[in-house]
């Protein structure tokens, strides 16, 4: 790594927030270069400065009793009906006051998708839709800092990391023995829940392994795809579901998959 | 005045998420407006448009969510009445400084330089300093920064490096600083 990536990369090594590999492309770098690593001393010295328990202002005394005071003067000034609508209220008043003109309008558009849909044209499958979410978390997952939220290899840390964030405790294997060693995690948001997102490495190559609860305890055997040239496969194995993309071949996805269930 | 069941519940789970974050809400307040009345009363402010959002909050990070609702409060108060400090249309760029300017060693800072890095900070562009206090006084991770300021989180991190660029210049003395 040349000085000028390092220093482009500084500021997220001080925050803690690069992902594993780039933050020790980075160490690496600090330890041969002087330059590089008086900087990053500067940035010490001011962080240190700056996390002053001075820097910190505290709200004056009774501050809370008047915040709470006037949050419940407002709560009951505030009534029940309003508070239902304070959501709706905006398209409350809207529907009641649509032009009737706007409204046929607005009729004839759906008429006209569900006549285009039609009753045998299926939509994007639920599949489909949710291969699409998890290609571009993936995808989003390779941008520089966003890969994962605990980055260590260590399965006992990665795992408890999960504790408290997600309702339900995903399985987490190191597969470094198998040439599929575990990065790290983080939290994702897909098909509408929180989910685990397991990161592992095949040489230069990331696997993105999602995993969550499934709705039926029965076992769903691999089924593969490949979108925007990512290989896609998922099945549900003991109650959980796993979505596993990468740019990996078709047998390396088969095999680390296998030891992922093993 | 008595509050209903419902209402009480309701204000209960606010309580509950949304005031313990109070501290943080007064801090950033009081560093964006420089004033300790203007701060509480655009908290206090923020916290009740906060409760009537409420219903339509899903995040589980009211943390950040409270701070841009804090944030939005005093940039709007900022524009009303210190117009100067918002107006002059921020950019990156211009505010960039150059890194080989700095020397580190210039950089030495004593138990009585705590008014200066004070000073200091609170002479930066608002832009530059709510990213420092966000970053440094509140210990908030890059995406929580990207929630609050409404900004990308590649912005954030080269932000950061432009606002501490800009605060050390401030520290190494006027002499230096660009002004």
């Amino acid at each position: 790594m040349s000085c000028q990536e390092t220093r482009s990369l500084l500021h997220a090594f001080l925050d803690d927030e690069l992902d594993l590999t780039h933050s020790l492309d980075v160490q690496h770098h600090l330890d041969t270069c002087p330059a590089c690593a008086r900087e990053l001393a500067a940035q010490r010295t001011l962080r240190a400065a700056l996390r002053d328990e001075a820097l910190y202002f505290r709200p004056p005394d009774g501050f809370t009793a008047r915040a709470r005071a006037a949050l419940r003067a407002t709560a009951a000034t505030v009534g029940p009906a309003d508070r239902a609508g304070i959501a709706e209220g905006f398209l409350w008043t809207r529907r009641v006051w649509l032009p009737a003109g706007a409204a046929a309008a607005l009729l004839a558009v759906v008429a006209i998708t569900i006549w285009r849909l039609g009753p045998g044209a299926p939509g994007p499958s639920a599949d489909g839709l949710l291969a699409q979410e998890v290609i571009t978390s993936h995808i989003r997952s390779l941008m520089p800092g966003h890969l994962t939220d605990v980055p260590s290899s260590d399965q006992h840390t990665v795992k408890p990391w999960f504790n408290g964030r997600l309702d339900f405790s995903p399985p987490v294997k190191d597969l470094a023995g198998e040439g599929f060693p575990l990065t790290g995690g983080r939290l994702d948001y897909l098909g509408g829940r929180p989910i685990a997102a397991l990161v592992y490495k095949r040489r230069q190559h990331i696997i993105n392994l999602m995993v969550w609860p499934a709705s039926s305890e029965a076992d769903r055997s691999p089924t593969a795809a490949i979108r925007q040239g990512y290989r896609l496969l998922h099945l549900a194995h003991g109650g959980m579901i796993y979505w596993a993309v990468s740019d990996l071949n078709e047998d390396e996805m088969k095999e680390f998959v296998g030891l992922v269930v093993r | 005045m008595a509050l209903r069941v419902v209402e009480e519940r309701a204000v209960a789970r606010f309580e509950e998420s949304v005031l313990p974050q109070l501290g943080a809400a007064y801090n950033l307040a009081r560093w964006l407006t420089r004033n300790e009345h203007d701060a509480e009363d655009l908290v206090q402010e923020a916290l009740l448009r906060a409760f009537k959002a409420f219903s339509g909050f899903r995040g589980n990070d009211a943390r950040a969510w409270l701070l841009a609702i804090v944030r939005n409060a005093c940039y709007t108060w900022l524009r009303r009445t210190r117009a100067q400090e918002v107006t002059t249309a921020f950019d990156e760029e211009i505010h960039t400084v150059e890194g080989d300017v700095l020397n580190p060693e210039r950089l030495v800072l004593q138990e009585a330089d705590r008014t200066r890095v004070r000073q200091a900070l609170e002479e930066l562009p608002v832009e530059f300093r709510e990213v420092l206090v966000l970053r440094e006084i509140e210990g908030l991770s890059y995406k929580e920064i990207a929630t609050v300021a409404d900004i990308p989180v590649g912005t954030v991190m080269s932000r950061l490096a432009r606002a501490r660029g800009r605060l050390q210049l401030g520290l190494a003395g006027p002499q230096d600083a660009e002004r």
